[in-house]
């Protein structure tokens, strides 16, 4: 597929190198910074093109008449959108995608459209990490939260942990442990590497493992791999940006929430904005503001900023004084495989969450949502198979026939309400949702292919 | 250093296999023409696949992702090894010396074209389609066609194709994919080639002179079947195919790429090099020929036009075909015929030297400095064909500019120490750093580089090599930086 992301910022770094370690992609950037675009032209596979991203000259420079897919990822909503409407306007380009952050527009559906602002999806990566982090918070105990099918299949991650009553047994006691609930294990990573999960892997202590459950069956998952955990109850969030005030406006009502933040005047501005917040202004990593805050007895400790290297040692500091549980945003992945081994809890990775959201629209064939999990080494996708038993190699056949790649586990099958967690007797039908894990990305192609159904039908 | 150069030799290996198939061709003609060179073909591919597969396996646990360094490695090494495992078929069947053997190859490969064998006509005609062969393949790259081949080599494939594609700005890509690229390259290259070849059959050639010739035009390599080259035909028709040929090929093949895809000449009249290359063509062309003239070489104008536009384009664009000895001629023709050669070849183009994009750059930057001194305040970027040109790039060129000017001087030194005369050191060593070919005195285009000694033919041989890879990629591997861990 074509492709021409533009702005070469932290996120649209990100979505070149996975986009262009696929084979099948021709990824374009645009930016107007020609240092950023030699340095990515050096270690990446991919052409730039140095410019003004809404300008239809340096558009058409890069290629726009024969793209499929542009995706604006610029710092400017505006310019964004624009390009977007000029690609739609000159070129008939397929598909536009836009990062738009500002709620102002995003709240408003009849902006974009036919007869309006001509951008297909827009993504909002603030308000996914948001998103992302409160799932977390909901879920104490849990690495990692992604919903399929409207949230109402999650696929959670979680560190096993002596206690639990599932660990140290195989895998196909399960069903004895939690009569009531259904699950399927995707994938357990043991000491960094994948096990393939059957009914006789046994679970370790510090295994990671991937589940997938109906939104409701989760929490009685959760207790069978590690001892429940009670609920978070106090929430400090450092840094009042983007997200830390979504954050905190999506966690006040349900939650004792503060807000700790440097900036005089932004503290001023989040506090009227929010309700029952408490912010403070002041330093994340000053030790008696955080020792006076209680934060001994704090739940959750989110160190939210712009900077990671201030989240990261406000985040150890705050673990060091007592805080349960700590998480620090962080970019660099290397910094998140660091720390997720020392005294931070979970670390929060934007690009991998906004990247999913990407990955869905240049999958070939009908996938309606991508989750990059595991700093982009494995996903985790929602597939709807069309057709019928002759032109599909899936539907009509049982879960035990069907061949999936190596790595490649069919955790559960939404029909229409119904979640339906994928057992080896599961028949698969029309329009199913199929929801797969890939413990490597690599086989993506094969089941791409897989799911396609045969073109001579199509 | 061995951190560098396993890892290295084992994508050489791959190459070095690719490359034993290449052999096929010549063994296929030898098989068909019941040729006497046949074993030593069938040796030199069997030879070279098994040494590159031995390689391979034995370096196997070193793989990893190409790194810039590495590709600079793997680039110098590709070039200075191959000769000598192209020139093993010639050394195993002529009767000629290693050094003579690895003169010729590396020769063929950097698209010179000089020779030491005589005797052309009578070699089987296996040896001479290798030697063609050997042109043709080096013209594009080597590894620009292992990167068009071999998917792994990747984001590591930019390094390698910078390192091996001639031109100051090689960040431009054609498609965003650098496998893509260099096989779109190689398609127009190709589909050149045989466009030429078929020219050349209508033209009066024999098919197999024609495919020989074709490879050495597209090239500008300026190997021939025949000693006398293309003075043997006497035919203009024949000339004016291949100097239309050879001006194509001194182009930038991207331009021909863009040109073909926009199905129209504009490309080229956007393309400052290109303009730039063919003026300096017609006026030197039409200059020389007035002059030969003159001077009462041949006896009217349009004989004088004839010969002067052959030779002088050939030379001028770093091909080496002639149709007549003009180093007889009076000295400022050939002497200007070689300074062209030293500038005229576009960047990405099969041509030699240091590239008219190089040459306008220099001069706008002399033309800005003499600016500044009448208005110090002036503030005037660097344009040519307006593109501004950026100041990093112009210090690259300054560079370039003074390690292949002290290339040449030290290797003419060489030259003389080793007793040769004046014009044979200045003219053999310029020809060979340009991938000109023929020079003058004793290695004009009436005798050869057979009378060289072996120490000036390996002074030769590194002269070429400095010049199809222009110089840096060759002296980089003299740096201690770059063993350092």
């Amino acid at each position: 597929m074509k492709i021409i992301i533009l702005g070469a910022g932290q996120v649209g770094r990100t979505a070149a190198y996975h986009l262009s370690r696929e084979e099948a992609n021709d990824v374009t950037v645009i930016d107007v910074n020609d240092e950023i675009l030699r340095d990515l032209q050096d270690r990446l596979d991919i052409r730039t093109v140095l410019g003004n991203a809404s300008s239809p000259r340096i558009l058409e420079a890069a290629g726009i008449a024969s793209t499929d897919i542009l995706v604006a990822l610029t710092n400017s909503d505006e310019v964004n959108m624009l390009a977007c409407h000029i690609a739609w306007t000159l070129y008939r380009t397929p598909k536009k995608i836009a990062r738009v952050r500002s709620a102002d527009y995003t709240e408003r559906d009849r902006l974009f459209g036919e007869n309006a602002l001509s951008v297909d999806v827009w993504i909002s990566p603030e308000q996914l990490v948001t998103e992302y982090v409160a799932r977390l918070i909901r879920y104490p105990g849990a690495l990692q939260v992604v919903d399929f099918a409207d949230g109402r299949v999650r696929l959670v991650g979680i560190r096993a942990r002596q206690g639990g009553p599932l660990v140290g047994e195989a895998l196909k006691t399960l069903r004895a442990h939690v009569p009531s609930a259904d699950a399927r294990v995707a994938a357990i990573y043991r000491a960094g590497k994948s096990v393939k999960p059957d009914g006789d892997t046994v679970i370790e202590d510090g295994d990671e493992v991937f589940f997938l459950a109906a939104r409701d069956d989760i929490r009685t998952v959760m207790k069978e791999l590690r001892r429940e955990e009670r609920p978070a109850r106090r929430v400090v969030i450092a840094g009042g940006g983007n997200i830390g005030f979504r954050l905190a406006s999506e966690l006040e009502d349900k939650n004792q929430v503060k807000l700790i933040e440097r900036d005089h005047r932004r503290a001023r501005r989040v506090s009227e904005l929010l309700n029952r917040t408490i912010v403070l202004h002041g330093d994340a990593a000053d030790e008696e503001l955080l020792v006076e805050e209680n934060i001994d007895s704090t739940d959750v400790f989110a160190a939210l900023t712009n900077s990671e290297e201030a989240n990261i040692l406000s985040a150890m500091l705050a673990k060091r004084l007592g805080a349960r549980k700590v998480m620090a945003l962080i970019n660099k992945p290397s910094y998140a495989e660091l720390i997720e081994s020392g005294s931070i809890d979970v670390a929060i990775s934007p690009q991998t969450v906004t990247i999913g959201s990407l990955l869905a629209h240049v999958r070939r064939g009908d996938v309606v949502r991508v989750h990059s999990l595991r700093r982009g080494a494995a996903e985790a996708l929602e597939v709807v198979v069309h057709g019928d038993a002759d032109s599909s190699k899936v539907i009509g056949r049982r879960i035990e026939d069907i061949v999936l790649p190596e790595g490649t586990t069919l955790g559960a099958v939404v029909r229409g309400e119904d979640v339906i967690i994928a057992h080896h007797d599961t028949t698969v039908q029309p329009d199913d949702h199929l929801i797969l894990f890939l413990t490597d990305r690599r086989h993506i192609d094969a089941v791409e292919k897989l799911f396609q159904g045969s073109a001579s039908f199509l | 250093m061995k951190d560098i150069l396993l890892p290295v030799a084992h994508v050489f290996a791959l190459v070095m296999m690719v490359f034993a198939a290449t052999m096929l061709a010549p063994l296929v003609m030898a098989v068909w023409g019941l040729d006497p060179a046949l074993s030593s073909f069938v040796i030199s591919a069997v030879a070279t696949f098994v040494l590159g597969a031995l390689l391979w396996l034995a370096t196997r646990r070193f793989k990893r992702e190409l790194k810039t360094r590495d590709g600079l490695t793997l680039v110098a090494l590709t070039w200075v090894a191959l000769p000598a495992v192209a020139g093993f078929p010639l050394w195993h069947y002529l009767p000629i010396n290693f050094t003579d053997a690895y003169f010729e190859a590396a020769s063929g490969l950097t698209t010179t074209g000089g020779t030491v064998l005589s005797g052309l006509e009578f070699l089987p005609r296996s040896i001479n389609l290798w030697r063609h062969l050997l042109s043709w393949l080096g013209g594009m790259g080597i590894i620009v066609l292992a990167v068009a081949i071999l998917p792994m080599l990747g984001v590591g494939g930019m390094q390698i194709y910078r390192a091996e594609m001639p031109g100051p700005m090689k960040d431009s890509k054609l498609t965003p994919r650098i496998g893509q690229t260099a096989k779109l390259l190689w398609a127009v290259y190709a589909g050149l080639t045989a466009t030429c070849i078929v020219c050349l059959k209508l033209t009066g050639m024999n098919w197999f002179d024609a495919v020989c010739h074709g490879f050495s035009a597209l090239s500008l390599g300026g190997f021939s079947v025949y000693d006398a080259s293309i003075g043997h035909f006497n035919s203009l028709a024949i000339e004016m195919v291949l100097t239309l040929f050879q001006i194509l090929a001194a182009l930038n093949f991207a331009t021909h790429y863009l040109a073909w895809s926009q199905r129209g000449v504009t490309a080229y009249f956007r393309d400052a090099e290109a303009k730039a290359v063919l003026g300096v063509l017609v006026l030197s062309c039409i200059g020389v020929a007035l002059f030969l003239f003159f001077k009462g070489t041949y006896p009217d104008f349009p004989t004088a036009l004839r010969h002067a536009t052959f030779n002088l384009v050939s030379i001028a664009v770093d091909g080496g075909l002639h149709t007549q000895d003009y180093s007889r001629w009076p000295i400022f023709a050939p002497m200007w015929m070689i300074f062209l050669s030293c500038i005229v070849a576009s960047s990405g183009s099969t041509g030699g030297g240091i590239k008219m994009i190089r040459t306008l750059v220099l001069a706008k930057q002399a033309h800005r400095e003499m600016n500044q001194l009448v208005h110090p305040n002036m503030v005037r970027p660097l344009k040519v064909g307006g593109t501004v040109i950026a100041n990093r790039v112009v210090f690259a060129v300054l560079a370039f500019v003074f390690l292949y000017f002290m290339s040449i001087v030290t290797l003419i030194f060489l030259q003389l120490a080793s007793g040769l005369d004046f014009m044979t050191s200045l003219s053999s060593i310029l020809a060979c750093i340009n991938n000109a070919g023929p020079g003058l005195g004793l290695v004009g285009p009436g005798s050869n580089y057979g009378t060289l000694n072996n120490f000036q033919t390996w002074v030769c041989s590194a002269a070429m090599l400095l010049g199809r890879l222009e110089v840096f990629t060759i002296l980089v591997l003299f740096t201690p930086t770059l063993w350092r861990k």
